[in-house]
């Protein structure tokens, strides 16, 4: 009995059982696509957190000031009673390359609530910043089309805005927003400049954005009071530690803090969320993975419960073909061709409903394949599949004819 | 009771002068079955049970041997042994004067294959596959040639008049239709020896007949041909009838009408 006949008999039997053959498939075929389909969903919501994390910059700190900054008020204000606010001089004073070697640079930042128009368009940008043009480095805000404002703006307080894109939409449907005027609180502004997108973080916005030089914003809105807020670039992620510390001493000795534990201003530091977020974007990740294990696992229990129903089945056929004169071997041959077959033909069709369905947005993530679970789904379901398909064909074949004919 | 007693003495007597005269007749002719002593034990220590508690027979070249007996007797035992799908407890089997219990795997095969052709009281086609596959499949496994096991499976198919059943599955067949098949798959590689278990057990009285003359024609071929029976007018075509009671081998006598 030569292969290519052992390969006749092997399809023969594929193509005798149907329905045998169609579930086995599908079983395989289903626990391969699952598994690569719900690890490229971890592996896309993971990278989808690291994106965004990545726009805000990972070197960046924000000191906030207790007085008029996000958290501060009135309490925080009782309770630090020598509490000073946040001055531009402090954002001065933390330019400087001696005493804060890991500070690339830092810039004041006031923030208002303001609502823009041009004629009957208004837009209430998520974020209204009056800051110095070193903000754009820092914040990694990157300019589309136009320019950023320059420290000649800064200083002779031009009234010039850069804008987000969702603020232009707002305020310029269809039309280019550079050189035309907006009005913020009634002042007159040009705009200059147009951001790239910059996405949502999840809570804000980033394209609902208006940018000018913190000089007119505190002269015509804001009043020259304080600032809200500093933002600190540091020189690389890896020195943001030392930045941090060069912060602390420079403004605990400006802002004479007597106690660590009591400073009238607190920093935000990106390497912290970054540590946070993607620390949670491995919990994630490591749960998908179970969730996959767990597929891939039922769907192994799926293809084996198949495979096991047939055993009666194909044990007493087994038993037919040795009492004729098959021989071991030709048997054998048969039914691993057959499992070998089924388990391959399962798992490719398995891994191209799996690149399929990561084409589409599951549950507002894009997923991303990742490849070693493809590897990893297709040899598990393949492996089950051949064990299971040709274990008990060669226990089978290893009876004597009259017990496999009675075999239940 | 008395008669019973009466019949039994008889039937004793007959086979001590059966046993010599079978003896005498075949002793010089190679047998093709040989069987020595055979026993089968199923189970262990008390609830042991002897399907076959010492068979001794001897079978010619050409015979036509029918065996009888009550249900549990042991005669389906002892055919699964003499077709080589089961192994006895102890005892010996010749098979063309080659001892079986000697033989591996492979050998054993090509011995099924070749040399028996085997037809099950419940058929045993492959199911959802059609008559020639199936008719086919003991000359796939033996090598022959696609062309020349089709032409011979379709002239076997022929002789059991089945020619125009070739493409349907065995759910598509009565059951005579079925044991026809069977026999034809039986037929198509020529054996040696045909072993047939109850092979008319499910057919009407019509189809019962047909298949007997076609054993007739085998046997007149010059082939080897065992059955077992429960019914007389089956056993009284063959020239020999082996009665079986409690795995024994209770009566073995020519068969008086068949040889007339
Ligand atoms: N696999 C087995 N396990 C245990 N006992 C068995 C097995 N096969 C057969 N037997 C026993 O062996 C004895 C002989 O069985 P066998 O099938 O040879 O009888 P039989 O003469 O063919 O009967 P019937 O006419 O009903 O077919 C019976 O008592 C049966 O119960
Ligand atoms: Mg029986």
């Amino acid at each position: 009995m030569n292969f290519l006949e052992m390969f006749r008999f092997a399809f023969g039997g594929l193509s005798t059982n149907k329905t045998r053959t169609s579930l086995t498939t599908l079983g395989i075929a289903i626990g391969v696509a699952s598994v690569i389909i719900l690890i490229a969903v971890g592996n896309g919501s993971s990278l989808a957190i690291q994106k965004s994390i990545d726009r805000l910059g990972t070197n960046t700190i924000t000191i906030l000031g207790n007085r008029g900054g996000f958290g501060g008020g009135r309490a925080a204000a009782a309770r630090a009673v020598s509490s000073q606010p946040l001055t531009i001089g402090d954002a001065v004073s933390l330019n400087d390359s001696i005493k804060a070697p890991d500070i690339k640079q830092a810039a004041p930042v006031v923030s208002t609530n303001v609502t823009c128009s041009n004629g009957a368009n208004t837009s209430t940008p998520g974020t209204f910043d009056g800051t110095w043009p070193s903000w754009f480095e820092a914040s990694n805000t990157s300019i589309k089309v136009g320019n950023f404002f320059s420290n000649d703006d800064v200083t002779n307080g031009h009234r010039v805005a850069v804008i987000g894109n969702t603020t232009a939409t707002d305020l310029f449907p269809g039309q280019n927003p550079i050189g035309q005027t907006i009005s913020c609180s009634g002042v007159k502004f040009t705009v200059i400049g147009l951001t790239n997108l910059k996405g949502s973080n999840g809570f804000q916005d980033g394209d609902s954005l208006v940018v000018a030089p913190i000089t007119v914003v505190q002269r015509s809105i804001t009043g020259f009071s304080n600032i809200n807020s500093i933002l600190v670039q540091a020189k690389s992620a890896s020195v943001q530690n030392n930045a941090q510390t060069e912060i602390n001493t420079i403004i605990d000795a400006r802002h004479r803090i007597k106690n660590v534990n009591n400073r009238d201003y607190r920093t935000l530091n990106q390497a912290s969320l970054l540590a946070t977020s993607s620390s949670n974007s491995a919990v994630f990740t490591t749960l998908l993975g179970v969730v996959a294990a767990i597929s891939l696992l039922v769907g192994g229990i799926g293809i084996t419960n198949i495979m096991l129903v047939t055993v009666i089945e194909r044990t007493r056929e087994i038993g037919i073909r040795k009492a004729i004169g098959a021989p071991k071997r030709a048997i054998l041959s048969q039914f691993i061709i057959e499992a070998t077959f089924l388990s391959l033909f399962g798992g490719v069709i398995g891994v191209l409903g799996g690149f399929l369905g990561s084409h589409f947005t599951i549950v507002g993530v894009k997923p991303v394949v990742v490849p070693s679970s493809v590897l990893l789904a297709f040899g598990v379901s393949v492996l089950i599949g051949l064990f299971f398909g040709g274990y008990p064909a060669s226990r089978a074949a290893a009876l004597r004819p009259i017990e496999a004919l009675r075999y239940e | 009771m008395a008669v019973d007693l009466v019949v039994a003495v008889d039937l004793v007597v007959n086979t001590k002068n059966l046993a010599t005269i079978n003896s005498n007749r075949n002793e010089s002719i190679l047998p093709v079955i040989e069987i020595k002593d055979a026993v089968k034990r199923y189970g262990m220590g008390d609830n042991s049970i002897y399907a076959l508690a010492g068979v001794n027979l001897r079978i010619v070249p050409g015979e036509y041997v029918a065996i009888m007996g009550p249900s549990g007797s042991g005669k389906s035992t002892l055919m699964n042994m003499m077709g080589c799908l089961d192994i006895m407890t102890s005892g010996s089997y010749f098979l063309d004067g080659i001892e079986v219990s000697k033989l591996d795997e492979n050998a054993l095969a090509v011995v099924r294959g070749h040399k028996i052709g085997f037809i099950f009281q419940s058929f045993n086609l492959i199911p959802r596959t059609n008559a020639l596959l199936n008719v086919e499949l003991p000359m796939a496994y033996q090598g022959i040639k696609k062309e020349e096991r089709k032409s011979r499976a379709i002239k076997a198919l022929e002789i059991v008049g089945l020619s125009d059943r070739l493409s349907h599955d065995p759910s598509e067949l009565s059951g005579g239709q079925q044991q026809r098949v069977a026999v034809a798959r039986a037929l198509a590689t020529r054996p040696a020896l045909l072993l047939a278990d109850e092979p008319t057990g499910a057919l009407d009285s019509k189809s019962t007949a047909d298949l007997l003359d076609l054993f007739d024609q085998i046997n007149a071929a010059g082939r080897t041909v065992v059955l077992i029976t429960h019914e007389n007018e089956v056993a009284n075509r063959a020239k020999r009838v082996v009665h079986m009671r409690d795995g024994k081998i209770i009566s073995d006598e020519i068969n008086e009408v068949s040889i007339k």
